[in-house]
């Protein structure tokens, strides 16, 4: 069996096929995941070595404990948790971050505060090649701080629902909601110094 | 009548149309009265449609077949 003839294969029989050792249909799971949790994983670690050993204890983790998976949540979900636990590991390991829970207290303090407010083009991304505005939208996820990144990739990029992304990064979901709006809120405002209609600046409309 | 504050903390479950039918009708009668939530929930909404689907990070090739011998090796040797 060939690579591509797996492409259009469904989860759960990619795992059943890998959990009897073909390392065709697990290496398929690699490939359809590999990008997102190695992004997790640079967000969780910020750390572009931390997270590529991370990348590969995920999938090796995940193989060798591929008969826990219960099937009853996402494959996906399943593998981030493993993703998030091998992260913070590093962290912890590292020492020099301090940062070692994703469930930290952060400051949610009344700063869903909104400083800039101007409208945006119709089409805002149009202004921008595909390469700068990949960048743009980097560099603002990149400025969050890590917790609010992790929830924000799960449920706006990825889109696992509330629950999944709870479940998956081991917080309760009214955490997640609060990070959430946060997230959404800050990138909001980066985006606006790069989106916003032209002569419409902020408090045009008060 | 809803607060800006009232409406901020409401616009996830909005955007998300997570919010029951009469909260959703007062936080259309916010924006509707009130400009700048308007914009700061449009902005928003704009926000997330940018960033869904955004490609994911590609694993360099060397990473990518460092990953593949180490899982083939595992494999091989019986888990």
């Amino acid at each position: 069996m060939t690579a591509s003839s797996q492409a259009g294969t469904d989860e759960t029989t990619l795992v059943a096929l890998s959990r009897e050792g073909d390392t065709v249909a697990f290496g398929e799971l690699v490939r359809r995941y590999e990008g997102k949790i190695f992004r997790l994983a640079q967000h969780v670690t910020q750390n572009r070595e931390d997270a590529e050993d991370v990348l590969q204890e995920t999938f090796m983790k995940a193989y060798e404990h591929l008969d826990q998976f219960q099937g009853n949540s996402k494959f996906y979900t399943w593998i981030v948790r493993i993703a998030v636990n091998q992260a913070l590991m590093k962290l912890r390991r590292r020492k020099t971050d301090k940062s070692v829970s994703l469930d930290e207290t952060i400051d949610t303090g009344e700063d869903t505060m909104v400083r800039e407010i101007a409208a945006w083009d119709e089409d805002p991304e149009q202004k921008f090649t595909r390469d700068e505005l990949g960048g743009i939208l980097d560099t603002a996820v990149q400025s969050l701080e890590p917790p609010y990144r992790s929830v924000f990739q799960l449920r706006d990029i990825d889109e696992l629902s509330t629950e999944e992304t709870a479940e998956a990064l081991g917080l309760s979901v009214p955490a997640v909601k609060s990070r959430l709006l946060r997230a959404r809120l800050q990138l909001r405002e980066k985006l606006t110094r790069y989106f916003k209609r032209k002569g419409d600046d902020a408090f045009a409309y008060m | 009548m809803l607060t800006c504050k009232d409406f901020l903390h409401e616009l996830s479950d909005y955007l998300d149309e997570n919010t029951d039918k009469e909260l959703r009708a007062k936080l259309e009668a916010h924006i509707a009265e009130c400009p700048n939530c308007w914009v700061i929930a449009d902005t928003t909404k704009k926000t997330i449609h940018i960033y869904k689907g955004m490609d994911p990070y590609p694993v360099p090739t060397d990473v990518q077949s460092r990953l593949m011998i180490a899982l083939e090796k595992k494999i091989a040797a019986g888990r």
